[in-house]
């Protein structure tokens, strides 16, 4: 039988001037009827622009020297081709139905528009299918979804009314492309499951994604991509147990589960971003990472009785937890949930409305920022946006030299101290004069922790410091994060949505929903037998490699 | 996307950036050149202007432009290209005094209103919707009325006048730096606020006042210019160009280049101006949306 999609030879390539910087390096490309074909890579690998080339949007110049889609040979295909082959024979999937979504239309208006019959009044009959459509995504009572707008469904509503529009016309062919990265996860259980219901009805779909563990769920068959070409290409199955490619050993070793607890994620050897060369030599062993120091004795931080109310209802609902040197606190839960509030309380940003927190035993909360002042610098936070918590007049110098103000080291003592933390970060004294936007992603975050570190902290709030981060850059800030806090007995209280995050680092952890803590406990026993219905949910919401 | 570094921009600023694209752009440099021949004019008139432009001779009187008196004479034998050159000085000193005054003023009520929040910036924000409700050149006509004509006065007025468009922008600005990710950090620091403020607040929230500053200079010269020639400003014979025009008026039709010269000088200089500060506008946006 045809393929659906057959493709030789791909390349892509954006005009610079009167030369090409070609992103996409001679791929081959076939999706058989029926079949889930998973496309896996970082930022950068070309995944998105490739998905885009498929129906004619890439906006860049495309090269094959076979490229059917749908029986069709699409070179030298026009604007108006193309959008005969759009909607009808290819759906698509954005990452986000909030920004993919038009705001000013209801989603009666925009399902009329993806039926090919747009205008500001919907006709009975398409009303009808519209109806039948959004029933089979799994949108509970579609009357009453119909007229309304984007922003008054949820996340989940939004991305299967947003999956609707994409499968409206029946298209042989549905490419979602990082169909669940911003969603929660217990959300993004229910779209999975909705592709899954779709997969065994017989569609097929290619999918895009960073995530190897939602890979896995669905795909049939998986290709990495790295920098452009395909590295590895085979069964999911075969890809995700015995990856032949270091490449895709490293994505897989870099994933932060409960089997990484206590060993590092990346390879020892780098010292920067640069991922390592393709022929790197295969890391089959992981490396331990070096022994935390907890001294139970000495109480960091102690929250109780935490409340903060906004409008209405509560953003944090009677919050205590306490944190000994040394130790790493994980706070985990969905967006929404107060985990950042609690932060903002700690780190005196916010006052709660009851409650107390004592740093170091010493009150903190509700005391005149005056007499706070001094004690700050024990006290750091490493935020989840790098590069908006940087002055954008400043260089890396003066960057990490900020946090030394107030524990009063200046001149060439803090110049020593800023080179000392740049090295322990590895970065090193090359990077002292470098604006923040010249820094790529993992580089910020590591100015970030060096900032942390200078002025040596007792106490350390991450809050999502990984969460913008591609899975290898991940592993190294997190393998350099668990590093200085073993080697500095830092306390440190760890903020994530992500859940194998927090069972890699931390040591107990705090589940939270609607600003309570529903359960809390050591790690190792609230992810083994969770005792709350949430984090029951939430546990089996999280996609795992097999 | 890519880890490789972004090319170093800041190495260049704006101001640099826009120097290097003058030689380029037709347009920009011949305003550019303009605006120099005017700077010397204002500095040391003698250099372009021999003649004495305030001593009459009434039998020099309404001189066509020859070879002697390039833009002619005036009613009282003055050399009208004289008076024109000397005139700059009055011009500029009135446009760039008001605008300093009124960005200085503007910048520090903006940055206490957007700082402040609460019932201060809601005193400040209200006043300036008063202030700016009013057209610029009324109510610097009602300030004068109170003080009296004069440069120092008019530089007042219009300095008053064009202090809202200066102080809203600047609170705008405070306003969403104060929120920044980069100022809750430094709060971290234990800085403390004055520290924050001049530190991280103050340089990106005034970044935009040059620019600003730069094109209402054109608009500040022709208030000067309307509200000499109305005889606000300074006063005869001082050769203001607002008051020569005025003074030009009664003779437009015997004597053309007693008005044609001032009336050119003060629309090529508010155009000149304005090209440059508009050009410069579009460089700094630009730069800002990368």
């Amino acid at each position: 039988m045809m393929p659906l999609v057959d493709i030789r030879d791909l390349t892509i390539a954006f005009p610079r001037g009167s030369q090409e910087n070609r992103v996409v390096h001679g791929i081959n490309l076939t999706i058989h009827e029926g079949e889930t074909v998973a496309l896996v890579g970082e930022s950068g690998s070309g995944k998105s622009v490739t998905a885009r080339a498929l129906i004619g949007l890439s906006g860049a110049v495309v090269g094959a020297s076979r490229f059917d889609i749908v029986g069709d040979g699409v070179l030298g295909f026009r604007e108006r081709d193309w959008r005969r082959l759009r909607g009808s024979k290819i759906g698509f999937v954005l990452q986000d139905a909030l920004v993919s979504l038009d705001p000013l239309r209801k989603v009666s208006q925009q399902l009329a528009d993806a039926f090919g019959h747009p205008g500001y009044f919907v006709r009975r009959d398409v009303r009808e299918e519209s109806r039948a459509l959004l029933h089979s995504v799994g949108i509970p009572d579609p009357e009453r979804r119909l007229p309304q707008y984007p922003h008054q469904l949820s996340g989940g509503l939004r991305q299967r009314a947003l999956i609707a529009t994409a499968i409206a016309r029946r298209p042989s062919l549905l490419i979602a492309d990082e169909p669940t990265t911003a969603l929660d996860a217990t959300v993004q259980k229910q779209i999975l499951d909705l592709f899954a219901e779709r997969k065994q009805a017989g569609h097929t779909l290619l999918l895009i994604s960073h995530d190897l563990a939602v890979v896995a769920r669905l795909a049939d068959r998986v290709l990495v991509m790295k920098q452009g070409k395909i590295v590895e290409e085979g069964p999911t199955k075969q890809i995700l147990s015995e990856p032949a490619h270091p490449y895709t050993r490293r994505l897989l070793d870099a994933v932060p589960s409960a089997s990484s607890r206590g060993f590092r994620l990346s390879p020892a050897t780098q010292t920067e971003d640069n991922a390592p060369s393709l022929h790197a030599t295969v890391v089959c062993q992981r490396l331990p990472l070096p022994p935390k120091r907890i001294d139970a004795a000495q109480r960091v931080l102690s929250a109780s009785g935490l409340v903060k109310r906004y409008g209405g209802g509560f953003a944090v609902n009677n919050v205590s937890f306490e944190l000994a040197a040394g130790e790493a606190l994980g706070i985990v839960g969905e967006s929404g949930s107060g985990k950042t509030t609690v932060a903002k309380i700690v780190l005196g940003l916010i006052e709660p409305d009851s409650g107390t927190v004592l740093v170091d035993g010493q009150p903190w909360s509700h005391r005149s920022e005056a007499k706070r002042r001094a004690r700050r610098a024990s006290m750091q936070l490493i935020a989840q946006d790098a590069l908006s918590s940087f002055d954008p007049r400043y260089t890396v110098e003066k960057i990490v030299g900020e946090s030394l103000d107030t524990v009063g080291v200046f001149g060439r003592d803090r110049r020593r101290r800023v080179i000392e933390v740049l090295d322990a970060v590895r970065l090193g004294a090359t990077f002292l004069d470098r604006y923040p936007r010249e820094l790529s992603g993992g580089q910020r975050q590591r100015v970030a922790i060096a900032r942390a570190f200078a002025p040596r902290p007792k106490l350390l709030i991450a809050d999502e410091p990984v969460s913008a981060l591609d899975v290898s850059v991940q592993a190294q800030v997190l393998d350099l994060l668990a590093e200085l806090q073993a080697a500095s007995g830092t306390a440190l209280l760890f903020i994530s949505h992500d859940l194998g995050v927090i069972h890699h680092l931390t040591d107990r952890v705090l589940v939270m929903k609607d600003g309570r803590v529903v359960e809390t406990g050591a790690v190792e026993t609230v992810f083994a037998s969770p005792t709350h219905s949430y984090t029951r949910a939430l546990l089996d919401a999280v996609p795992a490699l097999p | 996307m890519s880890a490789l570094p972004a090319p170093a921009e800041h190495e260049t600023a704006p101001a640099s950036q826009f120097l290097r694209r003058l030689p380029t752009n037709p347009g920009l440099a011949l305003a550019a050149l303009f605006l120099a021949v005017i700077a010397i004019a204002t500095v040391s008139p003698a250099l372009l202007a021999t003649a004495d432009p305030i001593a009459a001779d009434p039998l020099q009187a309404q001189l066509p432009p020859s070879w002697e008196h390039w833009f002619g004479t005036d009613h009282l034998g003055r050399d009208v290209f004289s008076r024109v050159v000397h005139g700059a000085r009055y011009s500029i000193l009135i446009g760039v005094g008001a605008v300093a005054l009124a960005a200085t003023a503007g910048s520090f009520l903006g940055l206490v209103a957007g700082l402040s929040r609460g019932l201060i910036d809601e005193i400040i924000t209200r006043l300036l919707d008063v202030v700016s409700a009013f057209p610029d050149l009324l109510l610097a006509l009602v300030l004068i009325s109170f003080t009296g004509p004069g440069t120092t006065n008019l530089i007042f007025a219009l300095g008053v006048a064009f202090i809202p468009r200066f102080a809203r922008v600047v609170r705008a600005q405070t306003f969403v730096i104060a929120r920044s990710g980069y100022v809750e950090q430094a709060r971290t620091f234990g800085l403390s606020r004055t520290v924050l403020v001049l530190r991280h607040v103050l340089p990106h929230a005034v970044a935009q006042v040059p620019i600003l500053a730069t094109i209402g200079l054109g608009t500040a010269i022709i208030g000067a210019a309307g509200l000499s020639f109305l005889g606000m400003g300074p006063q005869p014979p001082a050769p203001e160009w607002g008051a020569m025009l005025a003074e030009a008026r009664n003779y437009l039709r015997v004597a053309w280049w007693i008005g044609v010269w001032p009336g050119l000088a003060i629309t090529l200089t508010v155009i000149a101006i304005s090209v440059l500060g508009r050009r410069w506008q579009t460089a700094f946006e630009g730069r800002r949306s990368e």
